[in-house]
């Protein structure tokens, strides 16, 4: 049972990495334990609680369900990577501020996911953020907060 | 000087919301969960487990696993139970009469529950690990399995634990007045028998433990996710015969806790033994699916319920009898039994009954073994009582509020005694119940809901009072029940020689916002803002000797010790200055961090100043005064066995008549935990603790087929509530302080979660009222239990 190796090649928040991986790898583990990006969680491995969200080629996937392998040549943003642009700055001062967060665990899969929600840029209902959201598990907050915080980010920037 | 409270005082910072500083570090991914840290020559740990819910062990050959790529050590339970001084035993002595059998942190010649711990791997990777446990051999002889808690007594069912020589974990029984003379004599008695799934905690993040024995000092430091640092410190120590004092417990983030992290588990003891025998790191993560076959799960009950009513409205006698299914061991050692004791205790706890009979049987099964999830026994005994006082009001023909109103505990009647004996204080039934109905616009939604019946579409609405036991004392469970569990817990509060001050912290924060209160509060009781506060928890070399966070006791109980230390903190700086400054410390103040002649907010000396001089510049004091600066208190509830707490929730729910799906559409919450210090983060506490309690009541369910296997282990099977299906929760409070304190905060983590359940199954029942004379008695209610009350299934 020797360890089949694949070298990837991908930028992953902003810089170019190549890296020799065991085939299996998941792109999340690759991203935490090779790279050192420990913001992505791990939740379930099974691709329900979305704690491992993150960007590849700018849609929002989950970092269990695909291999570090299927990501080469991708480019690929966690949670610390659109933190560093100021891409979301507005939603992460409105979750500090509404408390739309306890534990942590869940909020940086949850804030990539209401980034993608939020770029789409028109209206929303609290019924269609919570069926947008509905994809990412808090054990914490009962999602009130959550949604508050993603309605009122989404209503200042259509104002704005 | 005339002191002033520093709720009185203008701006305090007790009663205003304020953010939580380990928030601004979560949102942008730098939180700092015991996975995120990775020492030096790590290695990781991975399970065999039973696939048998009982089997004896008959070989287990490790040959080829051993040599596989990247293998450390492999360990069966035999091996292990060497390394350990001896086994678990989960009885406390408080629960007479208890059964346990004796455990040990792996299965040594027989597995009692399908994913029981059976042998460890360590290897460079966790891959690697995994990699090697498919290559152990394990021939196992299975024996019968226990699984229905039912005829886990009956004669013919085997016996799990022939030491025991019964399946009976524990029985009891409270006998007040005399109930059987009041069923005679009632109006009417109604009688039901009640069902609650069994359900476990899904923390976000797993249990983890990264375990680092360093030969050279004989030390022991464990990274984990724990709620109760100083708990488990105590349990590795004597389990693996370690000096506890050479025993370091950090746990920095904790991903969602929920009484599921208090405990200590078998698999986290194994790599912690093998971090000794090996002088390296040993991590343990217990992925997604093994986190449903080895965490604690709970709440598998049976209750049947009996009362007696007059035609006024008033309750007259209380009948129940609680049957708990738990696990293959009582989880060591806080013990298996508390949900059924929780139950006894707390079930028509809000109202003036003066007969109640109660008996609570609790049974092992061949299943995990259940223990203290958030909320312990209150969701089942909220349940059913309020099901019963909904049910009463339907007969006798009056509104459920007037029925509670009739029943409930007067707000100027404290203190009294419920019908399991224990003393009330400071509850305010009345006051909640008339902000509920205010809050919940109630005659409104009476006519909306009966509008809506015409067009045949089915709302109901349903209400549930509580009473939650928080902060437990010593003179109950704990210390008296003689488990090495603190029911007291301390704080130090230390001048720093910038003038800030480090607040040193027994109990611990998940996210509850537990650092934030307490920098609160000490800066409140000193005086001085609150950026020149820190709080420091979850390290047990850095704080004073604690309970840890469990039971809602974290402000109630750490709260107060942290007031206190803060109140010796500011007695002494106000010494010091009154050394310097010549002046009457009585006549002085402490304003914005600067010490000032009371009644003034001129600065005659900063606290900056006080902690240089303090520190460096000694001889500018008196010869013989020594400053301390660091002051410590302890603070343990005393004459009562809790700190409860009461309050009322309402819910607004449609049924689908023909799937049998449930919307949640409105949830309201009338809360009393006393004396409030961040409006926000009780506020929140209430909502996440409600969805919680709602995720058990439709749709949380551990399935068990007869041969005892989890068939539903992994997050696609066990539904959990996600956004879509939950409402918005407004919540409203009634302050109370409890009279136990100076500070008077009670708890506020669970009740939500404890009430939940209880108020939307009254309000199903409501709304599928005019449909069936059927009643929905279990838990969960999937569209199937619904459809079943419905008659069309």
């Amino acid at each position: 049972m020797s360890e089949e190796f694949i070298t990837v090649n991908m930028t992953v928040n902003g810089e170019k990495v190549t890296k020799s991986i065991p085939v299996r790898t998941h792109l999340v583990d690759f991203i935490r334990t090779e790279l050192g990006f420990t913001g992505s969680h791990l939740g379930c491995e099974h691709g329900i609680c979305g704690a491992c969200s993150v960007r590849v080629d700018g849609s929002v996937v989950r970092g269990c369900l695909i291999l570090a392998a299927q990501a080469d040549g991708c480019e690929v943003l966690t949670i610390e990577g659109i933190t560093d642009t100021g891409e979301i700055a507005d939603l992460q001062d409105t979750f500090v501020e509404r408390n739309a967060l306890q534990c942590g665990f869940c909020t940086p899969g949850m804030l990539m996911t209401a980034a993608e929600l939020l770029a789409q840029k028109k209206p929303q209902s609290r019924e269609e953020i919570r069926e947008f959201m509905s994809g990412n598990y808090c054990r914490c907050t009962g999602y009130h907060a959550i949604i508050d915080a993603i309605e009122t980010v989404n209503d200042a920037r259509l104002k704005s | 000087m005339n002191y002033i409270h520093p709720y009185e005082r203008p701006n305090s910072y007790i009663g205003r919301t304020l953010p939580r500083s380990r928030a601004m570090r979560a949102v942008a991914g730098r939180g700092r969960y015991t996975d995120d840290i990775n020492p030096p020559r790590t290695v990781h740990a991975a399970f065999v487990r039973s696939p048998y819910a009982h089997a004896k062990i008959i070989k287990i050959d490790t040959t080829a696993a051993k040599v596989a790529p990247g293998v450390k050590l492999v360990m069966t339970g035999a091996e292990l139970s060497e390394m350990c001084t001896g086994p678990w035993i989960g009885t406390l002595t408080v629960f007479e009469n208890m059964k346990a059998q004796p455990q040990y942190p792996m299965a040594v010649d027989r597995a009692c529950w399908h994913g029981e711990p059976v042998v460890m791997v360590i290897a460079e990777t966790r891959a690697q690990a995994e990699d090697a446990g498919e290559l152990v051999k394990i021939e196992y002889e299975e024996l019968p399995v226990v699984i229905n808690k039912d005829t886990a007594l009956d004669t013919g069912t085997p016996v799990i634990h022939p030491d025991l020589g019964t399946n009976k974990a524990w029985e009891k029984q409270i006998n007040t007045g005399n109930v059987d003379t009041a069923f005679d004599e009632a109006d009417h008695v109604l009688e039901e028998t009640f069902y609650f799934g069994r359900h476990t905690a899904v923390s976000l993040e797993p249990r983890i433990v990264l375990s680092e024995y360093d030969p050279g000092t004989e030390r022991l430091t464990i990274h984990t996710s724990s709620q109760c640092p100083h708990m488990i410190e105590t349990v590795f120590a004597t389990t693996l015969g370690i000096p506890e004092h050479n025993v370091r417990i950090v746990s920095l983030d904790v991903g969602g806790s929920f009484g599921l992290k208090i405990h200590t588990f078998g698999d986290e003891v194994a790599a912690t033994a093998a971090s000794m025998k090996l002088g390296r790191p040993v991590k343990f993560v217990a992925d997604r699916l093994e986190s449903f076959v080895s965490d604690i799960h709970a709440r598998e009950n049976r209750v049947h319920a009996k009362i007696g009513v007059m035609d006024d409205g008033s309750l007259t006698a209380v009948q129940i009898d609680d049957l708990s299914g738990v696990g293959a061991y009582s989880q060591y050692p806080r013990t298996s039994v508390f949900e059924a004791n929780q139950i006894l205790n707390i079930t028509f706890g809000p109202y003036k009954h003066p007969n109640y009979r109660a008996k609570a049987t609790v049974v092992y099964l061949n299943a995990v073994p259940t223990s203290q999830y958030r909320a312990v026994g209150h969701p089942i005994g909220i349940s059913v009582g309020e099901f019963m006082m909904d049910w009463a009001a339907e007969v006798i023909g009056i509104d459920p509020f007037e029925i509670r109103r009739k029943n409930v505990m007067e707000d100027n009647s404290y203190p009294r005694e419920i019908g399991a004996g224990i003393t009330m204080k400071d509850l305010s039934h009345e006051a909640c119940l008339e902000k509920l109905q205010a809050l919940m616009n109630y005659a409104e939604l009476r006519t909306e809901q009966a509008e809506l019946r015409r067009q045949g579409i089915y709302r109901g609405i349903g209400i549930a009072g509580f009473i939650k036991g928080t902060a437990p004392s010593p003179v109950g469970y704990y210390g008296a029940g003689g488990a090495r569990i603190a029911a007291q817990d301390a704080t130090t509060v230390k001048l720093e020689p910038s003038g800030g001050v480090i607040v040193a912290l027994g109990v611990t924060d998940q996210g509850q916002g537990v650092d934030t209160v307490m920098e609160q509060i000490a800066s409140a009781a000193l005086g001085i803002p609150m950026e020149m506060v820190r709080s420091i928890s979850g390290d047990t070399d850095a704080v004073p000797y604690g309970g840890g966070t469990y039971a809602s006791r974290a402000t109630a109980i750490g709260g107060e010790a942290t007031y206190q230390a803060a109140l010796d903190l500011r007695r002494e700086i106000l010494e010091i200055a009154g050394q310097l400054l010549q002046a009457d410390p009585q006549n002085l103040d402490i304003v914005d961090g600067n010490v000032v002649d009371a009644g003034s907010e001129t600065s005659r000396i900063s606290l900056a100043e006080i902690g240089r001089i303090g520190h460096f510049q000694l001889g500018e004091l008196p010869n013989d005064y020594q400053p301390v600066l660091s002051h410590t208190r302890r603070y343990r509830l005393q004459d009562l066995p809790y700190i409860f707490t009461n309050g009322i929730h309402g819910a607004y729910v449609e049924v689908d008549a023909d799937t049998g799906w449930i919307k949640h559409l409105n949830h309201w919450v009338v809360e009393d935990c006393g004396r409030i210090i961040n409006p926000l983060l009780a506020d929140e506490q209430v909502r996440g603790g409600a969805v919680q309690g709602l995720g058990g009541a439709l749709y949380e369910h551990c399935i068990y087929d007869a041969q005892g296997q989890l068939q539903n282990g992994t997050m696609a099977d066990y539904v959990t509530p996600m956004a879509k299906e939950m409402p918005d929760i407004e919540v409203a409070h009634v302050q109370t302080p409890t009279s136990e304190s100076e500070l008077g905060a009670k708890g506020a983590g669970e009740s939500g979660t404890g009430a939940a359940p209880g108020v939307i199954m009254n309000a199903v029942n409501d709304a599928i009222r005019p449909l069936t004379e059927g009643k929905i008695t279990e838990q969960p209610m999937t569209p199937e239990v619904v459809l079943k009350a419905l008659k069309k299934l």
